[in-house]
């Protein structure tokens, strides 16, 4: 299974990443992409919105199912991936490349992220679905 | 653990992705659900559907029997090898299942049912044989392939140059036999193609046989991609037994006409359909999903079976809508509580490759 030890994951299968500014970039893990199937829809959240931690804020499609996206931390949409929109299969080939939006982040982020999972017991949580 | 067809081992060890259907572990894809669903569009692809079960109807009884059990009339089986589509219904009109019956001649049937209704049609005919001289055959013994697309018969016959002589005059929805394999120019998809019914122990050796002509293993995923781009309906999805043929855009499929007395044909007689099934096309970009409720200016309506068309690279689907309700009216569905315009389209979405809807 391909789990990126640079990168923290939630247990609904979003990979969250702090970058050097402090934004934390948001995608799916290839264990997600690879059971979706072929993705052929992404429904990204709005610039500006304001998430709190575990929310629902995007829908990823595939032929075979809808499922929702949630935020990792809490905190302010700052940019969506349009890209990533416009060829929703880009997700299937590379899960870790292609992030979906980037969070700038709330007070209560930092624990929110170190709340987060590793790459380690992530592994272990795909692994028993 | 769900049951296995003969091709099981064979699904496995090709890596397919499994999942339960009807009780049977089937392949939902090898990898791409898409390549697959363009592979039997543009070219050949394979299913097991060995899942569905074939039942034989022998004795001197057989013709009369079907013409009181089936919606549609068996004596449109004139020529042997026919092949006919119907409903089996029960008094008050409901649906218990689809199926294709085969004529081989007057004392012999074989009628093909779905995985998910097989013992409960089984259990219905023989309720109804009693007053006949026949015998019911379920044959759990054979496997069934099908083998569609546009290059899926060149693609049989170059795997078995022998099938070509009995199949190649063979009319859509006929059936040749050769040997102890039946050959049915018959799908589900919408493409040309066969169906191949063959003993269970030489599947493994067929489907092997044919990969190596060209013929892609498609996994059920895209044959229900492929069937609801050709506007056919999944029983269990877009009918069951609190619908009528009439409310499931299979009126054509019943025959009303004549004195012939077939079950559920009073209840046919004297309902008047509120509702309809027919497609949708999403305007907008996303997918259409089963249970999403359809806006329209003379009511509700459901959507039954919804997908991400391949071929239209658009959301499709099929809906049971208030019978006003015309094609070409723009209507609106839920999608995750925001409106999506649609259009309300006349199924078929695709058929043969070519996109029949805008």
């Amino acid at each position: 299974m391909n789990v990126p030890t640079n990168l923290k994951y939630a247990k609904s299968h979003e990979w969250a990443r702090q970058e050097a500014d402090g934004l934390i970039t948001v995608g799916i893990s290839d264990h997600a992409q690879e059971a979706l199937g072929d993705i052929v829809f992404i429904e990204l959240p709005q610039v500006g919105a304001r998430l709190a931690a575990g929310a629902e804020c995007a829908v990823v499609e595939s032929v075979k199912a809808a499922s929702d996206i949630y935020a990792p931390v809490s905190g302010e949409v700052v940019a969506v991936n349009q890209a990533a929109a416009d060829s929703p299969e880009s997700v299937n080939g590379d899960a870790y490349g292609v992030w979906l939006f980037k969070i700038k982040p709330s007070e209560a982020a930092t624990a929110e992220l170190d709340a987060l999972l590793d790459a380690e017991a992530y592994a272990k949580v795909a692994e028993s679905e | 653990m769900g049951k296995h067809t003969p091709l099981f081992d064979t699904h496995a060890l090709a890596g397919a992705r499994l999942a339960n259907f009807a009780g049977w572990d089937m392949p939902i894809h090898y990898g791409s659900q898409l390549e697959e669903h363009h592979k039997v569009r543009r070219d050949a692809g394979m299913f097991d559907v060995s899942h569905m079960l074939g039942v034989d109807l022998t004795g001197p009884e057989a013709r009369p029997y079907l013409s009181r059990l089936l919606a549609n009339d068996v004596a449109k089986l004139t020529l042997p090898g026919k092949a006919l589509y119907s409903c089996l219904l029960r008094e008050d009109g409901g649906i218990i299942d689809d199926l294709i019956v085969n004529f081989f001649n007057e004392q012999h049937y074989r009628i093909v049912v779905n995985a998910g209704s097989a013992e409960k049609d089984l259990a219905w005919m023989e309720k109804q044989a009693a007053d006949f001289d026949i015998d019911i055959t379920p044959r759990h013994d054979l496997a069934m392939i099908a083998v569609q697309g546009p290059h899926s018969r060149a693609k049989v016959w170059l795997a078995y140059p022998g099938t070509r002589m009995v199949s190649e005059s063979l009319p859509p929805f006929f059936t040749a036999c050769d040997g102890d394999w039946l050959i049915s120019r018959t799908g589900y998809t919408g493409e040309d193609g066969f169906e191949l019914a063959v003993p269970a122990a030489q599947a493994a050796d067929i489907w092997a046989q044919l990969q190596a002509a060209g013929v892609s293993p498609c996994g059920l995923g895209c044959r229900d991609t492929l069937r609801l781009e050709a506007g056919m309906n999944l029983y269990g999805q877009d009918m069951d037994e609190t619908m009528t043929p009439l409310e499931s855009g299979l009126a054509w499929t019943v025959a009303l006409e004549g004195d012939r007395d077939f079950i559920g044909k009073n209840a046919l007689l004297t309902q008047k359909p509120t509702r309809q099934l027919i497609g949708l096309l999403l305007l907008t970009p996303g997918v259409l999903r089963s249970r999403q409720t359809v806006q329209t200016t003379h009511g509700e309506g459901e959507i039954t079976s919804g997908s991400f068309s391949p071929t239209l690279s658009q959301g499709i689907a099929l809906a049971r809508l208030p019978k006003v309700v015309m094609a070409g009216e723009t209507v609106e569905v839920d999608i995750r509580g925001k409106l999506h315009k649609a259009r309300v389209v006349k199924p078929p979405f695709v058929r043969n490759g070519k996109i029949l809807v805008s």
